[in-house]
């Protein structure tokens, strides 16, 4: 929220009125201002100072949404330059490009890859979301049957993908229900593409060839009644497109310049003939302010570390990421392996997961709810220690599991150990080291 | 439309440190803005890279990482050598896994002769780094110290537990410290401040602030060196006015991740280019974040950060 709760309050009517929930004008204002309620709440506001608060209110970059059901995508609604200021709001996403001359088997492989690349971590399902369709052939027929082909065999968000606003429009006629994002309204068809965009009420990106025409650009689609739109500032070098991603952000939240205040879309799929670099490219772009990202292709190898790295920069600094409680099995286990114990956060998870792995010792590794918190954390918080611990490990099914009654605990919580010896009669509990990276030695001694 | 493009007011700037002696030393830090905001500061000197060579014969590399340098693993020097003449390595990363008490725990005197046997087979500036083990790092960064002296290494990690003694013997000797804390900005300002005042000169203090890959808590890490660079050049805190040195390439060629084998799950990918990619997109993120030497495995992931960081500096 770009205003202030005082700045609000000026607008309201200041009669402490309470209909709209809260007991004074102040608290409602201070409420609108953490964007907790919405202004619609008062009955008694004027329409100039609606009009007034909603220019002041809106967001300093657009949420756009792009596409229908399972896979549609918001992006845009950032609020900072730094993720460790508050948080980045909605991940970029990720788009595989298919070109009309693209021979129908390449086409096939491409869809293929493009519903089986997903991956599960943390309990969530890591995935891209968009394929953009391109019209290379100048080919009416043959951009439409593309198109219908996607629009069947796919629930990809869809990037439509020419200048010549016919073409568009043939390829829009194929699949307008599904919200197809328009690229591009240029300075040459802007007003029939932005026709076409209003009439089909779809997000349409912006292509200039600078930030000053992009500007002039948006700023006549937005008098046309156009809210949903994407900017492409048309760089293809590394250095200005970077740039540019900077620029435009820092000019929607440092000035409020609202002919930038749009989610961007970046090509990393135009700027180089090589994948690996091209990924490396789709890095900067995640981390610096891309909106939408187009690659040229999807390939295991890439798009991983890419949705990773997507995900952990999205990550809110002030949430951190949980595990799923319960029992994780690491190897080939029999009743003899060792149990070890630790939180949910998910990051001592991945890197004790990853030390037992290491170790090749198979090994049941007890992930306990800690909120989140890391080992230490949680313990000092009380909801890592014997009481809680006890439970836990009675009712998770490791008993059934294996023979011997040795518990592993993590070093740092070696206080716990004669209680949870109390609270688990006939168990042994065992101090593990504190750190990850002594996990190995320390289960390759190990005997049950 | 015209617009000025909004710029954000430096008030700071990160020193210049040399590393190394000699033709090839190198020099990096020196910026007045952020990480390639090329449009409103100046990066006078690009981040480097150094190779990485174990002083033992690394264990459970996946054979992507080995490959490269078949035929050398068990041998420092040729290891070295190899990172310099064949893949062109502007610095050299010794990391002395060999001298940790958990493993081999090789004693000071025998670790601090392989170091000075690859610090006169190479010229280029030579990191070199111990086990985070307080007195063992002690005892083997103080031999080290003396026996290249004149060499100007770049030592580490030195830590709150450690530094007095490391830090002095790199005082006595002209080396420098790389100033190590778990992910927290306010430790590595106290660490700075300590090494300060304990009469560690400026330009040889670099900042470890910890770092992991993809996957592995890289956003941390990530946001730890965004706030660093933040204090150092936009709120004027001199003791945060120093590079960043970041040990990436062990923490993404250890994740499972990267050793699982192509045909083992499919739709990971190729795990050549998956290990390589893992490595050099964790770099990338730490470049941006403000790294200044990042310290990198593989030939191809470091030959991808390199051509990235000519392009992003480079008109």
């Amino acid at each position: 929220m770009a205003i202030t709760g005082i700045e609000i309050f000026k607008w309201l009517p200041k009669t402490n009125c309470g209909e709209c929930g809260v007991p004074t004008c102040l608290a409602f204002a201070m409420s609108l201002a953490a964007g907790k309620m919405e202004l619609a709440a008062c009955p008694y506001v004027s329409e100039e100072a609606k009009a007034k608060l909603e220019e002041a209110s809106a967001p300093p970059i657009r949420p756009v949404s792009i596409g229908v059901g399972d896979r549609a995508l918001k992006v845009g609604g950032e609020t900072v330059m730094f993720r460790h200021e508050k948080r980045f709001e909605n991940p970029p996403g990720l788009a595989m490009l298919i070109s009309d001359t693209m021979v129908a088997a390449e086409v096939d492989r491409r869809l293929e890859r493009f519903k089986e690349l997903e991956y599960e971590r943390v309990g969530m399902t890591l995935r891209p979301e968009l394929l953009a369709l391109k019209a290379d052939s100048g080919d009416d027929a043959k951009f439409v049957a593309l198109v219908t082909k996607v629009e069947q065999a796919s629930d990809a968000s869809i990037i439509l993908m020419s200048e010549k606003a016919d073409i568009l429009a043939a390829g829009l006629s194929a699949c307008a229900q599904r919200k197809p994002l328009l690229y591009a309204a240029t300075k040459e068809n802007l007003d029939q593409v932005g026709h076409l965009a209003r009439q089909n009420s779809c997000p349409l990106a912006a292509k200039a060839a600078s930030l000053e025409e992009l500007a002039q650009l948006t700023d006549r689609l937005t008098q046309s009644g156009i809210k949903d739109i994407v900017i492409d500032s048309g760089a293809r070098s590394l250095r200005q497109a970077f740039t540019d991603q900077l620029v435009i952000r820092r000019a929607a939240l440092l000035k409020k310049f609202r002919p930038l205040g749009f989610p961007s879309i970046v090509f990393p799929a135009e700027m180089t003939d090589d994948p690996m670099k091209e990924a490396l490219i789709a890095a900067t772009f995640v981390a610096k302010y891309g909106g939408i990202i187009v690659m040229s292709d999807f390939q295991g190898e890439s798009l991983f570390p890419l949705l990773v790295e997507r995900m952990n920069i999205f990550t809110d600094p002030q949430r951190p990421l949980a595990t799923t409680e319960g029992i994780y099995e690491i190897g080939g286990l029999s009743e003899e392996s060792p149990v070890l114990l630790t939180c949910n956060f998910s990051l001592t998870y991945f890197i004790v997961s990853g030390e037992v792995e290491n170790s090749k010792v198979p090994g049941y590794l007890l992930v306990k709810d800690t909120e989140g918190l890391s080992v230490m954390t949680a313990w000092a918080a009380g909801k890592f220690s014997a009481d809680v611990i006890a439970p836990f490990i009675k009712k998770c099914g490791i008993t059934d599991r294996v023979k011997h009654r040795k518990l592993i605990i993590p070093g740092y919580i070696a206080a716990e150990s004669g209680g949870l010896e109390e609270e688990l009669p006939g168990w042994e509990i065992m101090v593990g080291p504190r750190e990850g990276a002594h996990i190995p030695a320390y289960l390759k001694s190990w005997r049950p | 439309m015209a617009f000025d493009i909004p710029k954000i007011d430096y008030t700071g700037r990160i020193k210049e440190i040399k590393l190394g002696s000699g033709d090839e030393a190198l020099t990096v830090g020196g910026q007045s803005s952020y990480p390639f905001h090329l449009f409103e500061g100046e990066m006078p000197h690009p981040p480097r890279i150094a190779m990485e060579v174990y002083d033992s014969p690394p264990e459970e590399w996946p054979e992507a990482a080995l490959e490269p340098f078949t035929g050398v693993t068990d041998d420092p020097v040729a290891w070295a050598k190899k990172c310099v003449n064949d893949y062109g390595a502007e610095m050299v990363c010794l990391q002395l896994v060999s001298t940790d008490p958990n493993g081999l725990d090789r004693g000071a005197d025998e670790a601090a002769e392989v170091v000075k046997k690859v610090a006169e087979a190479i010229t280029v500036p030579l990191i070199v780094w111990g086990t985070a083990n307080h007195d063992k790092d002690t005892e083997v960064l103080r031999r080290v110290s003396e026996l290249c002296q004149g060499r100007k290494l770049i030592m580490g990690p030195v830590e709150e537990g450690d530094y007095k003694k490391i830090g002095a013997s790199a005082i006595g000797y002209h080396h420098t410290v790389i100033a190590s804390t778990p992910i927290d900005i306010n430790l590595a300002k106290q660490l700075n401040i300590l090494l300060g005042n304990l009469g560690v000169p400026d330009e040889q203090i670099i900042i470890d602030p910890t770092v992991s890959g993809i996957g592995y808590g890289i956003e941390y890490a990530y946001s730890v060196m965004e706030r660093i660079r933040m204090a150092a050049l936009a709120q004027q805190d001199e003791k945060l006015q120093f590079p960043i040195i970041c040990n990436i390439a062990r923490e993404t060629w250890k994740t499972k991740e990267v050793k699982i084998a192509t045909e083992e799950d499919p739709k990971l990918g190729d795990a050549r280019k998956r290990g390589i990619l893992m490595e050099a997109m964790s770099a990338m993120v730490l470049l941006l974040a403000g790294a200044d030497v990042l310290i990198m495995r593989h030939p191809e992931a470091i030959g991808l950060v390199r051509q990235m960081i000519g392009e992003l500096t480079t008109s």
